[in-house]
């Protein structure tokens, strides 16, 4: 054992046989084997897209149960105990199982195509945090299927509400566990995000280059990385107090309530941005297409976006400003916070500037893109009024607080997603929405949104409490509180033609050719749906508007992709990695372990060995050898060779990569 | 196997990347960023619980024993150095001594672990100082102990590099060599463990004014077991098949050896802000 011995980087191990006798190497395209195994960044984000839509259409009907529930004064469709199960899983699941994984379906299956790359820079960890998103996602969900129900203390889980006093049940255990996988998922997904963005851009695609929805994706990872380990900590405290009997946050022991709102908010308030900057980005690609001009001021932009995210960790006291901080406290606080407007205004000027004097196209992306512009705008005015310390006062906990933040995250952050699909649903499947029905949803849409939001600021201001189960009929919340349940139902209306109409042209829409908008961005540079390879040859990129340079100068880029294409052929053609079952079995153990912590029973009779303990380390077992097999299964891959019209002649030789 | 001559790649400087920094050591340290916030959470509960302390709290200073903390963080900040060593050896290309060296930081980290143990059964047994019975135990134990697991999985890791580094080339990968490579992880795992829980069994019948007939009744098993898997493990070293490990791995020991210096620059802040703090 003296030689010194050295691995093979580049030189290809041609003796190496094409199956692996220990280790699984699926190679199914098509059917659950397929599914389960991919590490492609597009089936990824597909699954992420449709778990996603899943959750929204069950917030969804949770939505309209409460506002059911709120149409009529004294009414009893929902007991008070379900009605605050509703309001927590509906905030639960459209924050982290709809909102969040839509996002996460775009930065998958849109960013390393804009920024011409063949995948993200860890295939595996990738579909790892999917899978990890889903046990996430359905632990969280259990409770419907259970004795003790959902968790029903707010999607804030504020102490001493998730106390043991309180929720004896395991109902916010299965809460606990819930978010805490969803953050494994998140930060594992956004590191890999990160890494892909800095390292694996295409040749000329400089940072100040890149498209400005990569931007944003760069940042919402960043915020996520940073944020999310706040409220793991304040998850794993609450655990603590749970199961072990410490007292973080029970005052009897001497813990500090306030100290869990805290946590919460200082991951709380950048959660706010990691749900806006992705639309933003979105927004930011859409506009300049259907304007026919480059995004006004994109530097601005860019740093705005920046500006946004730094400051967003500086003011997450404004949601407490009602808890007694002191007055210097409150006054920086709020100050931040009037801070954070001047760079969102600045987007929102740069937009309406790409849209001066632009060739304006209206097809229905661009109607969803409209409307966030407008209605996002007036969720920020409200969220500026917030920011005034005496007036919040008022506000605090109030419908007037409803209104604002679900025209943030309706007005603003659905509506961009809702655009994002219309808009990349042709690169995605090749297939086009009617505009007649995708502007119809967005009337619909549109005026449900309003007609059940806005009268929410009236009755705010009128004193109607957030979270209430029921009102009086004397207390003058009756027309507004009837007109906002008009509305929801309208609203359920324009989703669901949403919907029918995406399923209808999924499976028979119109066929429409590459590149359906015309665009600027490289993405629409693939043949639609992309290959599995994404880029025939790696694309050189020479402007910012990288596409538009393309159609510009034909000539030059055939030039330089015939001459990149023969070296990637001399060095082996297009490396692709093998599919991997090892991240859903890593998932997998997770998930029966965070099964046996939150939702089992302790054992009665005492004594280590047990149901709950057996259930939890089993779990862990399975996702200790689902980590230990993907580790030492290694990254090789195997590689493409690709003719001049992308036909492929696979040659699945084991290689090093 | 390969025709590298050795020191021939550039490990600061990956050409496949756009940064020129390799994806793997990026990735590192974009977690470290995010670590950071997770440690810096769990150290502000206890700062912030120190300032408001509940009548009745404990006095840290009558439990502490600054001496033995003192001890096992040189001995954790000495490991990092034959961390650094290692990532330097493999670099060159040099496995063997790249082993050694993990072997000391996997053997250092162990002490640091095993006096964390003598540390808190000490706390609970004899100081009264339990998880539950004050504030104090409350974010002192939360905060030390995810401070210690971090160490276990980072003697796990090394642990799985060590053993990875006698890994063949990919052709020679059956379910023998699978059987092999599980057997030599649980035989470094379980003479961790068993070396820790002896020493640990030494410490405790000196303090109880034990025999040492009483001491090897009792320990037996614990000595026999230990031998028996550094047995297994000197076989695995003596073994001289072809590996599939070397220089362009540096970037993987790199990486590791970047969490496992976090790790001990986290229990300089944890030092200072809990156990120096106090006898200011």
């Amino acid at each position: 054992m003296d030689a010194i011995l050295k691995s093979e980087l580049q030189v290809k191990d041609t003796a190496a046989p094409a199956k692996s006798a220990v280790f699984w190497r699926p190679t199914a395209q098509t059917g659950l084997v397929s599914w389960l195994t991919t590490v492609d960044h597009k089936k990824i984000g597909f699954l992420y897209g449709v778990f996603a839509l899943f959750f929204f259409l069950v917030g969804g009907v949770e939505a309209l149960l409460i506002r059911l529930q709120l149409m009529l004064p004294n009414s009893s469709v929902l007991t008070a105990e379900q009605y605050n199960t509703m309001f927590t899983m509906h905030g639960t699941t459209m924050i982290f199982l709809a909102i969040m994984p839509l996002s996460a379906a775009f930065f998958n299956f849109i960013m390393p195509l804009q920024i011409g790359a063949r995948d993200v820079a860890f295939p595996r960890l990738n579909a790892f945090s999917l899978w990890t998103f889903v046990a996430g996602a359905i632990i969280i969900n259990l409770g419907w299927f259970m004795p003790d129900g959902a968790p029903n203390v707010g999607w804030t889980g504020y102490a001493p509400l998730t106390s043991k006093t309180y929720a004896p049940d395991h109902s916010v255990d299965m809460w606990i566990m819930g978010l805490q996988l969803l953050g494994v998922a998140s930060i594992a997904a956004s590191l890999n995000f990160i890494v892909t963005i800095i390292n694996m851009r295409a040749p000329g695609m400089t940072m100040m280059r890149l498209p400005v929805f990569t931007w944003m994706t760069l940042f919402t990872a960043f915020l996520i990385v940073l944020s999310f380990p706040f409220i793991t900590v304040a998850l794993v405290e609450l655990m603590m107090d749970r199961h072990f009997g410490t007292s973080f946050f029970e005052v009897s022991g001497g813990g500090m309530p306030i100290l869990w709102q805290h946590l919460f908010w200082v991951f709380g308030h950048p959660e706010v941005y990691i749900l806006i900057l992705p639309a933003m980005g979105i927004i930011s690609e859409i506009l300049p297409t259907f304007s026919r001009k480059p995004l006004f001021g994109y530097p601005i932009v860019v740093f705005s976006g920046a500006s946004i995210g730094f400051l967003g960790f500086s003011v997450w006291s404004h949601h407490m400003f009602t808890t007694g901080m002191g007055t210097v406290a409150t006054a920086a606080f709020a100050l931040a916070t009037m801070a954070i407007a001047v760079p969102t205004g600045v987007k929102i000027f740069n937009w309406i500037g790409t849209l001066w004097g632009g060739h304006l196209s209206m097809r229905t992306p661009m109607m969803f893109a409209l409307g966030f512009v407008w209605m996002f705008m007036i969720g920020g005015f409200s969220g500026v009024m917030h920011s005034a310390a005496p007036a919040d006062a008022q506000q605090q906990d109030s419908y007037f607080v409803v209104a604002h933040f679900h025209y943030v995250l309706i007005g603003g952050s659905l509506f961009a997603l809702l655009a994002g699909i219309h808009y990349w649903f042709p690169l995605m499947f090749g297939r086009k929405v009617s505009e007649f029905w995708g502007k119809l949803s967005f009337w619909v849409i549109f005026a449900g949104f309003n007609i059940t939001f806005f009268p929410m600021h009236f009755l705010g201001l009128n004193g109607m409490p957030r979270r209430t189960f029921t009102y009086d009929t004397n207390l003058g919340w009756n027309a507004g509180n009837f007109i906002a349940t008009i509305g929801a139902l309208i609203l359920g209306v324009g989703i669901f033609i949403y919907f029918a109409v995406m399923v209808y042209t999924f499976l028979k829409g119109e066929k429409v050719g590459k590149d359906v908008w015309d665009a600027r961005t490289l993405e629409w540079s693939l043949p639609n749906p992309p290959p599995e390879y994404n880029y025939r040859v790696i694309p050189t990129v020479h402007a910012r508007d990288a596409l538009w340079y393309i159609k510009q100068n034909p000539a030059e880029i055939a030039k330089e992709d015939a001459a990149k294409a023969k070296i990637e052929a001399d060095h082996g053609g297009i490396h692709m990695p093998h599919q991997s079952i090892y991240p859903f079995v890593a998932s997998l153990g997770m998930f029966v372990a965070g099964v046996g912590i939150s939702a089992i029973d302790h054992d009665p009779t005492p004594g280590f060995w047990g149901k709950k303990i057996g259930i939890t380390l089993i779990g862990g077992a399975i996702m200790c050898l689902g980590i230990y097999w993907w580790a030492i299964e290694g990254n090789e891959g195997y590689h493409l060779h690709l003719d001049e019209d992308g036909k492929e002649s696979k040659d699945k030789k084991a290689d090093h990569p | 196997m390969s025709s590298h001559a050795a020191g021939t790649i550039d490990h600061h400087h990956d050409p496949s990347t756009s940064t020129g920094i390799p994806n793997k050591k990026l990735m590192m340290w974009t977690f470290l960023a995010s670590d950071c916030m997770f440690f810096g959470a769990l150290i502000s509960t206890h700062l912030i619980y120190r300032l408001h302390p509940a009548p009745g709290s404990p006095q840290p200073k009558e439990i502490f024993s600054l001496e033995l903390t003192s001890f096992s963080t040189f001995i954790l900040l000495m490991s990092s150095l034959m961390m650094a060593l290692a990532v330097t050896a493999i670099q060159k290309g040099n496995v063997k001594s790249m082993r050694w060296s993990l072997l000391t930081t996997i053997f250092f980290g162990t002490i640091f672990l095993g006096c964390q143990v003598y540390e808190f059964v000490e706390f609970a047994t004899l100081k009264n100082l339990t998880l539950t019975n004050s504030m104090f135990g409350t974010t002192f134990y939360t905060l030390t102990g995810t401070h210690g697991i971090h160490v276990a999985i980072g003697v796990l890791w090394l642990i799985l590099m060590y053993v990875r580094s006698f890994q063949p080339p990919e052709g020679q990968r059956t379910f023998g060599w699978l059987f092999k490579n599980c057997l030599h992880v649980s035989a470094i795992v379980g003479a961790v463990l068993l070396s820790m829980f002896a020493i640990l069994g030494v410490v405790h019948t000196i303090q109880t004014g034990g025999t040492t007939a009483s001491y090897f009744a009792s320990h037996l098993w614990m000595i026999v077991g230990f031998f028996a898997t550094i047995a297994v493990a000197v076989s695995f070293w003596r073994q001289k098949t072809a590996v599939n490990f070397g220089e362009a791995n540096a970037i993987d020991v790199e990486s590791m050896g970047l969490y496992w210096h976090f790790v001990d620059i986290v229990w300089i802040v944890i030092f200072t802000a809990v156990y120096l703090i106090e006898y200011l």
